[in-house]
């Protein structure tokens, strides 16, 4: 076990350069699903938002689009 | 079957959440594959008259790294070019969603390319050609996130920086023909040349899966990113809302 972790009086470079790449893909998928959470409850708060003050204007103007494959969703012509 | 139907950011947010935990289970298990391959596997040297200590084994995340980096980019600037031809929504948040991924790439290659550099050439930098030209492919894609995150119009910064990645396409030939050009002796570089048929089969499997791996694991990254893209920019329609009303922590 000690040998395998010495790699021949390497250890410091090949440790040093695996645990870096180890450390940054796990930062990167906990940082998503970070993320992931911040969007959700930061949408779910506009919505709430949006509810609570009234139904008229705006709101209702832009909550109506339902989802679909048409051409102008596909491209960029909806906003 | 309309392929096109995907094209729609409408359609492709749960498609991408049905992939993303089998492109992850599949990545950590050729991932985790390879480092036992290529630890317990492998010669504890590699090369010839000259050869190359236990240090080699750096290769396994190197090599991957930075061959990830470079299709990464072509990734990227493809999306943004096809954003920009057909006015598409979807190619540019694609080219958003793996931008970051290819900049951890690209500092792995070059952090994982000093910790080598060091024991086999003495020094952990040097401006030899490839290690330069990587170094600027890492700032075309930081300054590519920076420019999109700098404009506040979607539709402009999506434009903006789609041209950035075009022009920033010029750097992966570099990269390429920075150790592989034709006549050795007109290369000053330090860095290998690359030597794929050359190389022992363990320690080419363990590299070739850990591409593989690393491949899967961007996939699963990229969508996971665009899934979250998606989100916010639709944040108006319905089908965001009924998502966030299901999904969201309160």
């Amino acid at each position: 076990m000690m040998e395998f972790l010495r790699q021949g009086g390497y250890a410091f470079y090949v440790w040093s350069a695996f645990s870096m790449t180890f450390v940054l893909l796990i930062a990167e998928v906990l940082s998503l699903r970070h993320s992931r959470r911040t969007i959700l409850s930061r949408i779910g708060r506009l919505v709430r938002l949006r509810d609570s003050g009234g139904r008229s204007g705006s709101a209702s103007a832009t909550g109506t689009r339902s989802p679909g494959t048409a051409r102008a969703d596909i491209r960029g012509e909806t906003s | 079957m309309n392929w096109f139907k995907y094209a729609s950011p409408t359609a492709f947010y749960p498609l991408a959440g049905r992939l993303i935990p089998w492109l992850a289970v599949a990545a950590l298990l050729l991932i985790l594959f390879s480092l036992y391959w290529g630890f317990l596997h492998t010669p504890e040297q590699l090369g010839g008259s000259n050869p190359q200590k236990e240090y080699y084994r750096i290769i396994f995340i190197h090599v991957p790294a930075a061959w990830m980096s470079m299709w990464l980019y072509l990734v990227l600037a493809g999306w943004a070019a096809v954003g920009l031809v057909f006015n598409t929504r979807l190619s540019f948040m694609m080219a958003n969603a793996v931008a970051p991924t290819g900049a951890v790439f690209t500092f792995i290659a070059l952090w994982t390319g000093a910790f080598w550099g060091r024991p086999s050439w003495g020094t952990y930098w040097d401006w030899d050609p490839r290690l330069t030209s990587e170094l600027i492919l890492f700032f075309l894609y930081i300054g590519f996130i920076a420019l999109h995150s700098a404009i506040d119009d979607t539709r402009r910064a999506d434009r903006a920086s789609a041209l950035l990645a075009i022009v920033g396409l010029v750097m992966l030939p570099i990269i390429f023909w920075s150790i592989n050009c034709p006549d050795p002796n007109q290369c000053a570089a330090l860095h290998q040349r690359s030597s794929m048929s050359k190389i022992e089969s363990n320690i080419l499997t363990a590299m070739l899966t850990m591409t593989l791996g690393f491949w899967l694991y961007s996939f699963a990254t990229a969508f996971s990113r665009l899934r979250g893209i998606i989100l916010t920019r639709e944040a108006d329609s319905t089908w965001v809302r009924d998502i966030v009303e299901r999904e969201a922590p309160v």
